[in-house]
């Protein structure tokens, strides 16, 4: 894949409240720059996120999506996040099947004291996603249109 | 109409003057164990040795989705994008079967009882059908019970009646099959005198449509609804691969300022299919739901539009996951 | 098969099911037939090109009734009907399984325990179609993979036969019939047959029991059983179940251990 340096990643972050939102605020507070790809979107709990929004980020647009919580043990509503780790250990396996890119979308346990984790998860993100180049190959099918005509080859 | 011969160099070269002409042709192809219609740019493409494709060809006329219109709202003014008759392209359906151009009387009768579909009569109007009659038969198939036969013409533009030689009799119907044929003049020769009942199939009619007409008069509230649908499973699996069936679901896809009305395939054989959003369910059995399908096809459609829902290419009995025959179903209640 | 039918006659004359659900003769192979007569239950087979999977009508409360009935089950079938009873969807009064076992011997089971124990000499494998696409799909590279399936999914056009045909899809109100949000597409396009097939993918994760019936069923021939079959090879250690043995340890995505794999997760 040739490398285009003008390719900014769009990054879609779904994240939980209680610890990578807070943790995010901190790097936010405790000033320290990072990329600016990522558009978060708050959820109460990593067990709250359905697999198919990642999918679903990925029609409209995403390059990239960071799927963030609370460090087992740690969930403020006790098993959320043990709940959410299951559901992403079968859905990768699903999506690797199917030959969606799961390089694409990134799983981390982030505190709310973890400010610097989170700007290294971003930064890091966002350099591996703009390797990867933007994800062309499954925008191209997200008007949820067949081709006209039937099953023509794009 | 006229009758001309085509022989198999014929029928090579006036394909590709077709596909030259910018004109896109489906036509069927051998793909992942199955025969369906898709574009093809060479005749070697084209399947031969099957006695059906798995689906009909009626998504050239009615695709399984179609943007009705679309709609955009920049700084308060609105955009409507409606559908454009123009930019259906200039279609030729290519080694069609007679069941199934057959299948177009219906189609476009339910699609212009009322209204006159812009979208369908746009497609009909650009798509030319190029149909071979039938030399084979299978036990799913029962044209020759529904007014049809191995070697109709209705529906179609321009029949071929393949002979030994490899060449075809060519029976050219209409106006646009004559334009096809403009397209190559010289290959078609003089009729060679072949007469065409010698190269179809011989099916025997397995029922009389009038008597089972009779019969389902008075079928309303027949047991018969219950037996026979037992073991469906309620998917949409006979509807979606029928050519005459035209149920249909309307879409909203609505992206805050911006979305379209999509127009997509429905089958009265789901459960949620007539639920209304009372609550109340008409057809909330899968019998009754069975119980119209049968009706529509072989009651109401011949009562209301004079004509029959049903070609005989049986699709619906092939495609079933349980073997819902209908052919099997109608013998049994034409029996009754 | 003599057995098989005597006996359907038999409970079905003496009153102790209403109904028997078994196979008769169809056009080209066997299909499901419903016996509530002793004289219907001549027409029962039981061979191995019986293939349906007979446990989908056990859910449908209309088609079986409130009384007790009696299923005619071949492995796949039974291996359902355990995945049921796990389910709570089924209890021990209300079914009577009947089998032939590999010695043409009649089989009678009442219990969850009884058809566990029958099963497990079973063991769930690749047959000779599913090893050869999956073999093929195991060597490609993920690109090759995106574009068979995106390929296959463009076939597909929602006519949900595989759900409808699968016995553990019974939910009353399925997530497609549920307009507010209207999370899957209704209408076929390749990326939304994907996601509805990724979806029930996922709503099938340590349930599946690989019995075939959703690819038997579609109609344009794509292999969807493979999906869920990989899947749920695939997610066996993981989640510490034997595909095709169902067993009452609780839903693999309601449960959880402490020690699920994190590698991935940084």
């Amino acid at each position: 894949m040739s490398s285009n340096t003008d390719f900014e990643p769009k990054i879609i972050a779904f994240v939980c409240n209680w610890c990578t939102y807070a943790g995010a605020d901190l790097t936010g507070t405790s000033r320290l720059k990072y990329a600016t790809n990522v558009k978060i979107v708050r959820f109460p709990c990593t067990g709250r996120i359905d697999f198919l929004l990642l999918l679903k980020s990925f029609a409209q647009g995403a390059d990239g999506v960071i799927v963030s919580g609370c460090h087992p043990n740690d969930c403020h509503y006790t098993s959320g996040n043990f709940h959410a780790r299951r559901r992403w250990i079968a859905f990768r396996s699903v999506l690797d099947l199917m030959g969606v890119d799961i390089r694409r979308i990134q799983y981390s346990w982030v505190s709310a004291a973890e400010g610097s984790k989170w700007a290294d998860l971003v930064n890091n993100t966002v350099a591996d996603i703009r390797a990867l180049g933007p994800y062309a190959e499954y925008q191209k099918v997200a008007d949820y249109l067949e081709k006209e005509g039937y099953n023509e080859e794009a | 109409m006229e009758t001309k011969y085509i022989s198999q160099s014929g029928i090579e070269q006036w394909f590709n003057a077709i596909v030259i002409s910018g004109k896109r042709v489906f036509a069927p192809v051998n793909s992942r164990g199955q025969v369906d219609f898709k574009l093809v740019k060479k005749l070697s493409e084209v399947a031969d040795e099957y006695i059906q494709t798995t689906q009909s060809i009626k998504a050239s006329v009615y695709p399984k989705a179609e943007v009705l219109f679309s709609y955009e709202k920049v700084n308060g003014k609105v955009t409507l994008t409606d559908f454009d008759p123009e930019s259906v392209p200039e279609t030729v359906l290519w080694k069609v079967h007679p069941c199934d151009a057959a299948g177009f009387k219906p189609l476009s009768a339910i699609f212009n009882w009322d209204t006159a579909d812009k979208l369908h009569n746009a497609h009909l109007v650009k798509t030319s059908v190029v149909s071979f009659s039938c030399a084979a038969a299978d036990e799913s198939c029962f044209c020759t019970s529904v007014n049809g036969s191995p070697g109709n013409t209705a529906g179609s533009d321009i029949q071929l009646t393949m002979l030994p030689d490899g060449g075809a009799i060519v029976e050219i119907l209409t106006a646009k099959g004559e334009t096809l044929v403009a397209l190559m003049p010289n290959v078609f020769e003089a009729d060679k005198g072949e007469k065409k009942e010698k190269y179809l199939v011989d099916l025997l009619a397995r029922f009389n449509l009038e008597e089972v007409n009779a019969k389902l008069n008075k079928a309303f509230n027949s047991t018969v609804w219950k037996e026979q649908s037992e073991r469906c499973l309620g998917c949409g699996a006979c509807a979606f691969v029928c050519p005459t069936c035209a149920c249909f679901d309307i879409q909203e896809d609505a992206h805050g300022s911006k979305g379209r009305r999509i127009r997509c395939w429905d089958a009265c054989g789901f459960a949620m299919f007539t639920l209304h959003t009372s609550g109340h369910n008409p057809r909330e059995h899968q019998s009754q739901r069975w119980r119209q399908r049968i009706l529509h096809k072989f009651s109401y459609m011949p009562e209301r539009l004079s004509v029959v829902g049903c070609t005989g290419c049986g699709r619906c009995s092939r495609a079933c996951p349980v073997d819902m025959n209908i052919l099997e179903h109608i013998t049994s209640i034409a029996k009754q | 098969m003599k057995k098989l039918r005597d006996r359907a006659a038999e409970l079905l004359s003496q009153g102790v099911v209403s109904l028997v659900i078994g196979y008769e003769e169809g056009t080209k192979r066997p299909r499901p037939l419903f016996c509530r007569n002793s004289e219907s239950a001549e027409k029962l087979i039981f061979d191995s090109r019986c293939f349906h999977n007979l446990a989908v009508y056990i859910t449908k409360k209309e088609l079986v009734g409130k009384e007790r009935f009696a299923v005619t089950a071949p492995i796949s079938t039974l291996r359902s009907i355990m995945q049921l009873y796990v389910e709570n969807q089924l209890s021990e009064e209300k079914l009577l399984v009947l089998t032939v076992d590999l010695s043409g011997e009649l089989r009678e089971f009442t219990t969850f325990d009884e058809i566990a124990a029958y099963v497990a000499q079973f063991e769930l494998k690749r047959g000779e179609r599913e090893q050869g696409i999956l073999s093929k799909i195991e060597a490609m590279d993920r690109a090759e993979r995106w574009k068979f399936w995106m390929e296959e999914m463009s076939h597909c056009f929602k006519c949900y036969a595989c759900r409808s045909a699968c016995p553990l899809c019974y939910c009353s109100k399925c997530v497609v019939e549920v307009n507010r949000p209207q999370w899957i597409n209704p209408w076929p396009a390749p990326l939304a047959n994907m996601e509805w097939h990724i979806n029930r993918a996922m709503h099938m994760v340590g349930r599946c029991t690989a019995c075939g019936a959703c690819g038997d069923a579609c109609p344009v021939g794509i292999p969807i059983d493979l999906i869920t079959r990989k899947m749920m090879e695939d997610m066996a250690p993981e989640f510490g179940y034997v595909p095709g043995q169902p067993a009452k340890q609780g839903n693999a995505l309601s449960s959880w251990k402490l020690d699920d794999r994190e590698q991935f997760i940084r």
